[in-house]
């Protein structure tokens, strides 16, 4: 290929990664998925009426902030928050749930089938589902529904119907199994509304081409608000559709730094974590191509991380691309190191990310303090600019946060007390 | 990639479905079991029962964390196996004491992609070639993405068995007849594995159409799970295949004595003899409707 932008490089491969391994009665709808993903790509009356929803429904453009008292633990950084966490349903996922349901008005399905971790993907696709008038079954490991069952009842709020998923390690990859089995039965009648920047082609295109808007949005308001590019851009990674949502932007930006936050648990000596790239090898899941963590014998590995959506043991192929062409690096961000900088975001400046997103600031906090260990400044001594994916909201979270930092009292310790028996009891 | 015409000859499987068509005018029956449940010990006890009982073919399975396009019965039974303590490599070792047992029984080995792709699909071919095994089935590798495979399987003299599926465009069904050795696996249905109580509509027409697309043999598999089911299929397909309803009789909580597992492999006989009988009267009971793919020359597609 000439001159193609790596924003632009298109699927089913990412280098050596992508594809679609999935089983032959899934691919004539894959194909259907691709043309007509196609078709709404270069039809202005699709972008406009996403367009419209991102503006009327959604809340587009999220806000950026600086948070000055939050970068004076970062060494002295300036730090700007995306903030996806203010979209409706409260995470950039409803981004790519509004255009997947648009797509699949044009293809006059009408049935939606989700998978979800920690919820916020499955609220989202349930939000869609009332909107549009379609109908929707959310599949959850059964762990999760435990764990997440305020999202469990918000889903069934909007409509949805949950079904906990009992077989395997209970949690977000059973929960696709399901949700394949599902497609492959009723592929005629029903889309599958994939939730990150994995599983078979097109989605990984697909998905980014949703969340895409992260980043053209975030570039144009730093360019605005700090006059020039940031030196490093931060997401969190699990399926990592946040982080190529605000990378996307700046792929051909070649002095911006792009780096992704995976979830490093209990440490990576520990095997209790989801960092693919320092843990995981290549490897097929759920239908691409990519880093996995699996046994010996190809054996997929239970994942871990006191973050439901890092929990994933693959990455979508567009990661794995970038981490070999150097365009991008990955690290581990544990438990421990999220949670501070959870609690840390919470008081400097009043808002409570997910712990999905901690991970990113974690890391933004240790790539400003390494930097100043360094001496290495921005441009012309300027400090250094940093641009954090504040993927969404932590409501969702504070049960887990009450029981990690201690902060419930008498009765209420009971939730809390579930959680901790649930963690202790995993893995 | 390159591709290679479908042939029954020269294929372990190829060549015993043309025997049975040609010499008893019947389909074959393909019965899955994987390896290593309840153990590997019995679970070579299980496989030597379904070929002392009539089976003509054995689908070995490995069992695999994700096997996406398996239903309740066979996730099972892989869960049981993995949680036993089965490896990828128990695989060679239950292939060469079955082909030791019963050399006239070509034996496939079914498995999702990713733990030949962590072997190492040429090693894997070396390995199975060398055990005795005839190939593989590959349900969740279509032939676009199987380049690897295709080369490693024709290095090694392997059978490759694809999968075709109703909803399979005839572009598509072209393709992976020209990709597939040894036979095409036509799904009976759109769906999972497990036991129904109606073979699919669409498999008559499925098959008609992966001949078309010029397949020498087409086997029908997904919710077939009785005689009378698979002599209903075995009119128009040339081979049956058979899994959750022989893993079912299996299937148990916990560990299980010697004498309760005596009373399993007799279950197990009698539904594979059922199924067995099944396929060998498919045609008696309907000598017209013997199929017209019969006489066609390997290596040729139409």
């Amino acid at each position: 290929m000439i001159n193609v932008k790596l924003s632009d490089v298109s699927g089913p491969y990412f280098g050596q990664y992508g594809g679609r391994f999935v089983p032959e009665a899934l691919i004539t709808a894959l194909d259907e998925l691709d043309t007509e993903f196609r078709k709404a790509a270069d039809d202005p009356e699709f972008a406009a009426e996403l367009q419209r929803l991102h503006r009327e429904y959604t809340g587009r453009p999220s806000p950026l902030t600086e948070v000055p008292r939050f970068a004076a633990h970062a060494g002295g950084a300036r730090v700007f928050l995306k903030r996806e966490d203010l979209n409706h349903t409260g995470s950039h996922k409803i981004n790519n749930v509004l255009g997947q349901a648009l797509l699949v008005k044009r293809m006059g399905k009408k049935r939606l089938i989700a998978e979800t971790g920690a919820g916020q993907h499955g609220v989202a696709t349930a939000t869609a589902a009332a909107l549009m008038d379609l109908e929707c079954v959310v599949y959850m490991g059964e762990e999760d529904t435990r764990r997440q069952a305020l999202n469990v009842a918000r889903m069934r709020l909007l409509g949805a119907e949950v079904v906990p998923v009992k077989i395997g390690s209970r949690t977000l990859k059973d929960a696709i199994n399901e949700a394949l089995r599902d497609w492959v039965a009723n592929v005629e009648t029903t889309h599958y509304l994939l939730g990150t920047v994995t599983g078979p082609h097109p989605f990984p295109e697909m998905v980014r081409q949703f969340h895409r808007i992260i980043g053209e949005e975030a570039r144009e308001q730093i360019l605005e608000r700090a006059g020039r590019l940031p030196d490093v851009v931060a997401a969190c990674v699990g399926g990592g559709s946040n982080a190529l949502g605000i990378f996307n932007a700046f792929l051909d930006d070649k002095d911006v730094e792009l780096r992704g936050f995976e979830a490093g648990g209990e440490g990576i000596e520990s095997g209790r974590h989801a960092a693919r790239f320092s843990g995981g090898a290549l490897g097929v899941l759920h239908g691409a191509r990519s880093y996995l963590l699996q046994d010996d014998d190809g054996q997929t590995l239970p994942s871990h991380s006191v973050s439901a959506g890092l929990d994933y043991p693959s990455v979508g192929p567009a990661h794995a691309w970038l981490h070999d062409l150097g365009r991008a690096t990955y690290e581990p961000v544990t438990d421990d190191e999220a949670m501070e900088a959870f609690r840390l975001l919470c008081r400097t400046e009043g808002i409570i990310p997910a712990i999905e997103s901690a991970h990113a600031l974690a890391g933004a906090m240790r790539v400003g303090k390494g930097a100043a260990a360094e001496g290495r400044t921005g441009p012309d001594g300027e400090p250094l600019l940093i641009l954090v994916n504040l993927s969404g909201r932590g409501d969702k979270d504070v049960a887990t946060a009450a029981r990690w930092f201690g902060l419930l009292d008498g009765a209420d310790n009971g939730v809390a007390a579930e959680e901790l028996e649930r963690q202790e009891g995993r893995g | 990639m390159s591709t290679v015409t479908e042939r029954a000859t020269g294929s372990g499987t190829g060549d015993l479905i043309a025997r049975l068509r040609e010499e008893e005018n019947r389909p074959a029956l393909v019965g899955y079991l994987p390896v290593g449940y309840p153990t590997v010990d019995r679970s070579i006890e299980a496989l030597k029962t379904l070929v002392d009982h009539g089976v003509d073919i054995i689908e070995l399975g490995i069992p695999y964390t994700d096997p996406v396009l398996d239903g309740p019965v066979i996730q099972a039974a892989a869960q049981g196996a993995l949680d036993a303590g089965a490896r990828v490599r128990d695989v060679f070792r239950v292939v060469r004491e079955l082909t030791e047992y019963a050399p006239h029984v070509p034996v496939l080995v079914m498995t999702y992609w990713n733990p030949v792709l962590k072997y190492g699909p040429d090693a894997f071919a070396h390995d199975l070639a060398a055990a005795g095994g005839a190939g593989l089935i590959t349900p969740d590798l279509i032939p676009d993405e199987g380049a690897d495979w295709l080369a490693a399987s024709e290095a090694h003299g392997m059978d490759r068995v694809f999968l075709v599926a109703p909803s399979s465009s005839v572009e598509r069904l072209r393709l992976t007849v020209d990709a597939s050795r040894g036979f095409v696996y036509a799904t009976s249905l759109m769906g999972v594995t497990g036991e129904r109580s109606q073979v699919g509509s669409r498999a008559e027409q499925l098959v008609a159409d992966t001949r078309a697309a010029g397949a020498t043999n087409v086997c029908v598999g997904l919710g077939v799970s009785t005689g009378a089911q698979a002599t209903e299929v075995g009119r128009f397909a040339d081979g049956v295949i058979v899994g959750s309803a022989l893993v079912h009789p299996l299937l148990s909580d916990g560990p299980l004595a010697d004498d309760e597992w005596a009373v399993r492999l007799t279950n197990l006989a009698r539904v594979t003899e059922d199924l067995a009988a099944g396929v060998r009267s498919a045609r008696a009971t309907a000598p017209a409707d013997a199929p017209t793919g019969a006489t066609t020359a390997s290596g040729e597609a139409p």
